[in-house]
């Protein structure tokens, strides 16, 4: 299930070690990002890019 | 964007996946920190110092002033709903009488400004129109503190962050402790 979330809960679940993912393209993200976020762009959005992502752990997608 | 990377997560097989919607834009309005190559240029975030008095629109200018006075302030930023900025006081506002309240004298809706502005442009803006201070908030209007122009000006003329808020404990990296509403 996928859950909207704001601001606020995005600092708690960073705090509680979610792993932020800025799906933008590479450019954008070097660009700017919020501190701690990986760069997977939708494009590569797959399987393989992924699986440096902890499943067990909440994942944040902006 | 992002929800469609939240659908395909799901589809991969995450069972605890978040969109946060409002993205990067949100979070840089909301004076948050920022990496990549574009923290370069100077913010309005990086020149707001959160230390400014606020009041409730029910309590009386006597005691507003007495508790602005007493932290160095001339400008008091009437808040309501856990941090909206409803209105300020000051100059004027101070020679009414003292037992009226302060929704009652308050300057309604100040202009505010979003800490993700640059800030050169801003700081530029403020001096063609003689404005000393300027309310930055949250895209939803909630306080994050407020601008000085003599600070900022400072700050862009190359003065460093600990020479210019001396006198502030933490500022203006204070404010990035601050949970905003």
């Amino acid at each position: 299930m996928i859950t909207d979330i704001n601001r606020e809960t995005l600092l708690t679940l960073i705090e509680q070690g979610a792993q932020v993912v800025d799906v933008l393209p590479e450019g954008e993200f070097m660009a700017s990002h919020i501190p701690g976020a990986i760069n997977i762009p939708l494009k590569n959005l797959n399987s393989e890019a992924t699986s440096t992502l902890t499943r067990a752990k909440p994942v944040v997608v902006y | 964007m992002s929800p469609r990377a939240a659908c395909q997560l799901e589809q991969l097989g995450f069972t605890q996946v978040y969109d946060y919607v409002l993205g990067l834009a949100d979070w840089k309005a909301a004076g948050r920190p920022t990496d990549g190559t574009e923290t370069s240029v100077q913010r309005v975030a990086e020149a707001t110092r959160p230390d400014v008095p606020t009041c409730d629109p029910g309590e009386s200018i006597e005691s507003v002033w007495i508790r602005t006075e007493t932290a160095g302030w001339d400008e008091c930023l009437v808040i309501e709903c856990d941090g909206l900025v409803v209105g300020r006081l000051r100059g004027e506002a101070w020679t009414k009488n003292r037992e009226l309240l302060a929704g009652d004298v308050m300057e309604f809706g100040p202009t505010t400004v979003r800490a993700d502005s640059l800030l050169a442009p801003l700081v530029e803006r403020m001096q063609k129109r003689n404005t000393e201070t300027v309310t930055v908030t949250t895209p939803q209007g909630h306080l994050i503190g407020v601008l000085i122009r003599q600070e900022a000006e400072q700050l862009l003329s190359g003065r460093t962050p600990e020479q210019i808020w001396a006198d502030c404990d933490g500022c203006p990296g204070q404010w990035r402790l601050v949970e905003n509403p």
